[in-house]
Formats: C-alpha cells, sequence, structure tokens
C-alpha cells in the first residue's frame, strides 16, 4: 500500500514539466486560438516524443493522469484528451498524429477539428466537418461534424480521467499564480495576501484541490468511478478559477493577462465529457443501484 | 502507486471484522454524555481491551498490539463499517496517549497507560478557558511553585471540556511563570477531576447533553510526578497534541465512509430526487477523505511529518460530516426533528468547526503555512 507516486511516476513528471515550462506554452496556446496551429503542432510532437501519445495503450491510468495533470497547468491546447485517451481505447491503437472525436450527446463536436488529421463520430471517421462554433476557452476550436459511430464506455471513462487530471492541473496553476499575485499586490499599504478574506478564500481553494486529487488518482487506480474524480476536479478548479479571478481584480478580468486562458478554460472542461449533472446522475446509479 | 494491502494486513483486517461482528452490541449504546451512557461506554471500553483491539498501535506491553498506521487505519474503517459505539476514551488514547509515551516518563507511562487502555480512567482535555479560546496562548489560570510540598498550586478556570462531566482525569496547561512571554512559561499538568479543590459544573449542549463542563480550580495542589514534560515546556508539549486531534488520530475516515453508506441506504428508502446530489457528494467526499488518509499514511509511513496538513484535514472533514448529516434530515423531511441516530448524529457535527481550533484559525494555518501568505497584521 503506497498511495503516493512512486520514483518512476515522478520523474515522469518532472520530464513534462521540464518540457512544459521552456515552451513557452501561453504563447503556443494565444496562437493556437488565433488559428496559427504551427507552434501547437510542433509542441504536439515533442510531447508524443516523450510518449504522451502511447499511456493508454502502453502504460496505466495513473501515468496518464500524471501527464494531462500537466497539460492542464501549461494550458496545453490540441485534442489530446481525444487522441491520448479517448481514441487509442475505443480504436484498440495508439493514433497516428493528430486525431479528434465527437460523442454525442457528452461530447456534441470536436475539438480541433481543422488540424486533426483524422475526425472520428465514435469509432468511425467522421462523414462531413462542419463550421468553427465558438467555445467559452478560445483554444479549444469546435466543430460539429456528421457520422455514425458507437461509443465505448472504458474509452469514455478515460477521457473523463485525463479531463479531470487537466482540470487539476488548471485549477493548481490558478492557485498558484494568486498566491503570487497576492503576496506582492499591495492595498492600503499591505499585501492583500495578509487579509484574512484573502487568505481563508484561497485556503478553500488549497483544501479543495487536496481532495481532488486523491479522487482522481483513485479512479486511476479503479478505487473510485471516473465520475467522482471529474465532479470533484471540475468543482475544486471552479472553485479556484471563480476565487482566482476575485482575488485579481479587474486585470483578472482581461483577455491580455494570462489567468484569463486558464479561467475559460476550467468553465470549458466543468462541463467536457459529460457535465456535472451528468456524473453525479450516474454515480447515484452506481451507489443506489 | 497501490492500494493493496499486504497478506499480513489482510488477515489482520480479517481478525478485526471477525471480532467486531461477533462483538459489537446490537443497539446503539445511550449518549456517552448521560451517567448510564458513560457506565455503558467504559463497559465497552473493557472488552475492547480485554481483547486487545482498544489501543491496537501501542506497545503490547500496554495491551495494543504494535499495530502499523497501515493496519491503525485499516481497523478504524472495520470498526466504523461495524456501526460500533463512539470511544469514550477518545481523549485519553489519541490526545494524551502521545503526548505520554513522548514526553511522559516511564513511571508516568506505567502509571496511566494500562487504565486508559482498559477504559478505567476516563480523561478530559482542559485545554480552553473562558476568555482564551483559538488563543491558548493567551491563558491565565495559574500554576504556582511550592517547594516544601513538591509540586504546584493550580488556580483558575477550564471551559468546554468535553468528557469532564463524569471523566476521571484531567490535562491541561496552566501558566507557571507570568514573567514569560505568552508561549513560554506554561506547563501541562495532569490531575485527577476529584482533587481536593476542583470543581466540575456540567454544561448541558446543544442536545441537552452534559457532554462538556467548567472546571474550577481552587489552591490545587499537583505533585511534580503529575507534571508532563519540563515545567515550562507545555506549549511545545500541547502542541504537539493539537497536530493529532485536527489530524489522522481522532477523525478516521471510517467514520464518514459508515456515514455515507448509511446514507445511501436512506436514500434508497426514501428516495428524494431534491437531495440526490447532496447524497452522491456526501459519498464522493467521504471516499476524498479515505484516499487523502491514505496518501497521508505512505508520507508517515516514508518518515514524513502531518504539519499543517493537519489542518486542510480537519476543515475538510467537519464541513463533509456536517454536509452528510445535513442531507440525511433533508431525506428524512418532517421526521427530521424527532430524536434519531442522525440527528444525533447532526448535533455532534455542528461542532466540528468549532473544536480543535476553529475552522477560522485552520484557514489561517493553510494560509500561513502552506500557502506562505503574510502573517495578519495584529494589534
Amino acid at each position: 500500500m503506497k498511495f503516493v507516486l512512486d520514483a518512476d511516476q515522478r520523474d515522469f513528471a518532472a520530464s513534462l514539466d521540464a518540457l512544459l515550462s521552456s515552451s513557452e506554452t501561453v504563447a503556443v496556446a494565444r496562437s493556437w486560438a488565433d488559428g496559427d496551429s504551427a507552434p501547437g503542432l510542433r509542441l504536439w510532437a515533442r510531447l508524443a516524443e516523450q510518449g504522451v501519445l502511447s499511456l493508454a495503450t502502453d502504460a496505466t491510468p495513473v501515468e496518464l493522469a500524471v501527464a494531462f495533470e500537466a497539460l492542464g497547468r501549461y494550458a496545453v491546447p490540441g485534442p489530446w484528451v481525444e487522441s491520448a485517451a479517448y481514441l487509442p481505447v475505443a480504436l484498440g491503437h495508439e493514433v497516428e498524429g493528430v486525431a479528434t472525436v465527437a460523442l454525442p450527446p457528452h461530447v456534441p463536436y470536436a475539438l480541433d477539428a481543422d488540424v486533426a488529421d483524422q475526425v472520428y463520430v465514435g469509432d468511425s471517421l467522421a462523414t462531413e466537418v462542419g463550421d468553427l462554433v465558438g467555445s467559452v476557452d478560445r483554444t479549444r476550436r469546435l466543430f460539429s461534424v456528421a457520422g455514425e459511430g458507437r461509443s465505448d464506455d472504458a474509452a469514455f471513462d478515460l477521457a473523463v480521467l485525463a479531463t479531470s487530471a487537466q482540470l487539476l492541473g488548471a485549477g493548481e496553476r490558478i492557485l498558484a499564480d494568486s498566491v503570487t499575485y497576492v503576496k506582492q499586490r499591495k492595498q492600503f499599504g499591505r499585501e492583500i495576501g495578509s487579509y484574512q478574506a484573502i487568505k481563508h478564500a484561497l485556503a478553500d481553494v488549497r483544501i479543495a484541490l487536496d481532495f481532488a486529487r486523491p479522487l482522481v488518482l483513485g479512479a486511476a487506480l479503479g478505487e473510485v468511478p471516473a465520475s467522482a474524480a471529474k465532479v470533484a476536479a471540475g468543482d475544486a478548479a471552479y472553485l479556484a478559477s471563480r476565487t482566482g479571478l476575485q482575488v485579481h481584480g479587474a486585470i483578472g478580468y482581461t483577455q491580455e493577462f494570462d489567468l484569463s486562458l486558464w479561467i475559460t478554460k476550467v468553465r470549458a472542461l466543468v462541463t467536457a465529457w459529460g457535465t456535472p449533472a451528468y456524473h453525479r446522475a450516474r454515480l447515484l446509479d452506481e451507489l443506489v443501484g | 502507486m497501490d492500494l493493496t494491502l499486504s497478506e499480513s494486513e489482510l488477515a489482520f483486517q480479517a481478525e478485526a471484522r471477525a471480532w467486531l461482528e461477533a462483538n459489537v452490541p446490537a443497539e446503539p449504546l445511550p449518549s456517552m454524555d448521560t451517567a448510564d451512557g458513560f457506565v455503558a461506554h467504559q463497559e465497552w471500553e473493557k472488552r475492547l481491551s480485554d481483547a486487545r483491539w482498544s489501543v491496537v498501535s501501542w506497545p503490547t506491553a500496554y495491551s495494543g498490539r504494535e499495530a502499523s498506521l497501515v493496519e491503525w487505519v485499516v481497523f478504524e474503517e472495520e470498526y466504523y463499517r461495524a456501526g460500533a459505539p463512539g470511544r469514550v476514551s477518545q481523549n485519553g488514547i489519541f490526545l494524551l496517549a502521545p503526548i505520554v509515551f513522548d514526553h511522559g516518563t516511564q513511571e508516568q507511562q506505567d502509571r496511566f497507560l494500562p487504565t486508559m487502555a482498559t477504559g478505567e480512567k476516563i480523561w478530559a482535555q482542559c485545554w480552553s478557558e473562558p476568555e482564551a479560546g483559538s488563543d491558548l496562548a493567551s491563558l491565565r489560570s495559574t500554576a504556582q511553585r511550592d517547594d516544601e510540598r513538591g509540586g504546584w498550586v493550580l488556580n483558575g478556570q477550564k471551559t468546554w471540556s468535553s468528557r469532564a462531566s463524569f471523566a476521571h482525569w484531567g490535562f491541561g496547561l496552566f501558566r507557571s511563570d507570568p514573567q514569560a512571554a505568552r508561549h513560554h512559561g506554561l506547563t501541562y499538568f495532569l490531575f485527577p477531576l476529584d482533587a481536593d479543590g476542583i470543581t466540575v459544573r456540567p454544561i448541558a449542549q446543544l442536545d441537552g447533553e452534559a457532554g462538556f463542563a467548567e472546571v474550577f480550580f481552587e489552591d490545587v495542589f499537583v505533585p511534580d510526578s503529575d507534571v508532563l514534560g519540563a515545567p515550562g515546556d507545555g506549549w511545545r508539549v500541547a502542541m504537539s497534541t493539537a497536530g493529532n486531534e485536527r489530524g489522522l488520530s481522532l477523525r478516521s475516515p471510517g467514520r464518514f465512509c459508515a456515514a455515507a453508506d448509511r446514507l445511501i441506504d436512506l436514500y434508497r428508502s426514501t428516495p428524494d430526487p431534491a437531495y440526490a446530489d447532496g447524497v452522491v457528494d456526501a459519498w464522493t467526499k467521504a471516499q476524498a477523505y479515505r484516499l487523502y488518509t491514505w496518501g497521508t499514511v505512505t508520507r508517515l509511513a516514508d518518515g514524513g511529518e502531518m504539519g499543517a496538513a493537519g489542518s486542510v484535514n480537519k476543515v475538510f472533514w467537519s464541513e463533509l460530516d456536517i454536509a452528510l448529516h445535513e442531507t440525511a434530515l433533508d431525506l428524512l423531511g418532517p421526521e427530521a426533528e424527532v430524536e434519531s441516530r442522525w440527528l444525533d448524529g447532526y448535533t455532534f457535527s455542528l461542532s466540528g468547526p468549532i473544536y480543535a481550533g476553529t475552522n477560522e484559525i485552520q484557514r489561517n494555518i493553510v494560509a500561513e503555512r502552506i500557502l506562505g501568505l503574510p502573517r495578519e497584521v495584529r494589534k
């Protein structure tokens, strides 16, 4: 019984962190939002070299969760959940290049279909890709698609787990940036982080994330359903985003300020791959039987 | 990373489960905060102790099993899953005993631990004072040196002492050096609650039971042999207790997992979709707490320390406990006001955010010690 990441898993997390922290991911995400996918695809290739695309077939869900937490922490754009979690399991093999998938009703649009080499609906290729639909997260380029394909429960759960881990990473990033900010920003002659109202709000975020993490890792080990991880990580990350915005004040409300990338991403991921209501209902069914 | 128990841990679990199944009283015991209930709980403690289940993590010499931290959590999970009674001895076993093991003399260990394990002597924590709640360092009850008799003379008043209405012994901090700065000059004392000069006045709680009491000290003599740790070192000694109380030892995950399972049973019998989310969230958070605890156990087993994580823990379990019980009362509808196990649990849960250091204090600790935010300017 050891419920912490082992040395290999920590090394993997550290290597992804090293790669991403030197990759100007904010600039990559902003280009992606503006329709320039070249920097994003170069980053995609480097992450693929690190094995991120083969985690679903060659590693365990714990490594997958480790990778997606890093993707969330650095706001890495692209259809990673689709290519690295859902499709490899649904198709039975690792995907080549960039792939994406729609899975109505829970995944109604195909993310980043304009840059994907293959676009699926369920386990079949899409017959048609429609127009771009705007997402609250400008780095998520959504497209309506036509086609018929079967969905895969195990693949869906892995995608839910990956999304949960991404939420956790995004929430951690918002908290870290918020803590840094409130230690610098002064009002009435002292750092706003010394005010109890600010402290308690950020402490609540710390607590929510601390208790979402074991559910994400527990879901990766099969101890709890992936839906439990999604509900908790979604709630915690959303609390982080609301609190993060509040403690930043108006600067946080601007697109120019990088925090906006994570605030909008969290909002999108809260309902991506199953809304909180859907996952709670699914859990209730399982528990009440 | 894995959550599988070893062969020996599984065997320990099976033994605990079998004994509890055979021995847990079929009917819940009366409240431990009544005279009858207190005695009934003491008898249960004795039964646990006779089978060496009362203090599983203690050395065998003191009727423990030298259980590892993992085994302790396993036992607690089984204990609550079996619906076993709350521990009337918990202040002694979980709060005082670790301090006696760490700071007590051999003589004190031999004198106090055996009757604590059997439930023969129940301990009360005499911590708070009327003017010192969360600001424990401001306490004013005094201890004056008496060289002639070889001890100390205690004066003052303690309040909100859980179990003190019926307990036999108390432990608490007294100011032994009025010249020293706030955190210094405090000494940790052990004293029989029927000592000359001690008056215990029970205080009825929200539920009407005398769950806690005020304790008055009027020239109470305590010999040097009942001082725990060095005189003047009481704050440091006490702080190791506070960590235990907030953290792992008092609120084992088994409590919340068992209550969440009962909540699901309740929902099955009175399903009301309006409260479905509350049921799901209570279950999910109880699982989060269980898994979080395994993470803590792993870190502690690898030589880590509880530290400020105990404060993260405390806010989470205390709020979970209330939310879980509120959901149960919601499901019970108009029946919720009628006396029941759920109502008892609800009333008790309300104290969670207040005792063991209020949640406001815990959030300050999380913000300052974990997030590294600046200390509040206090004038």
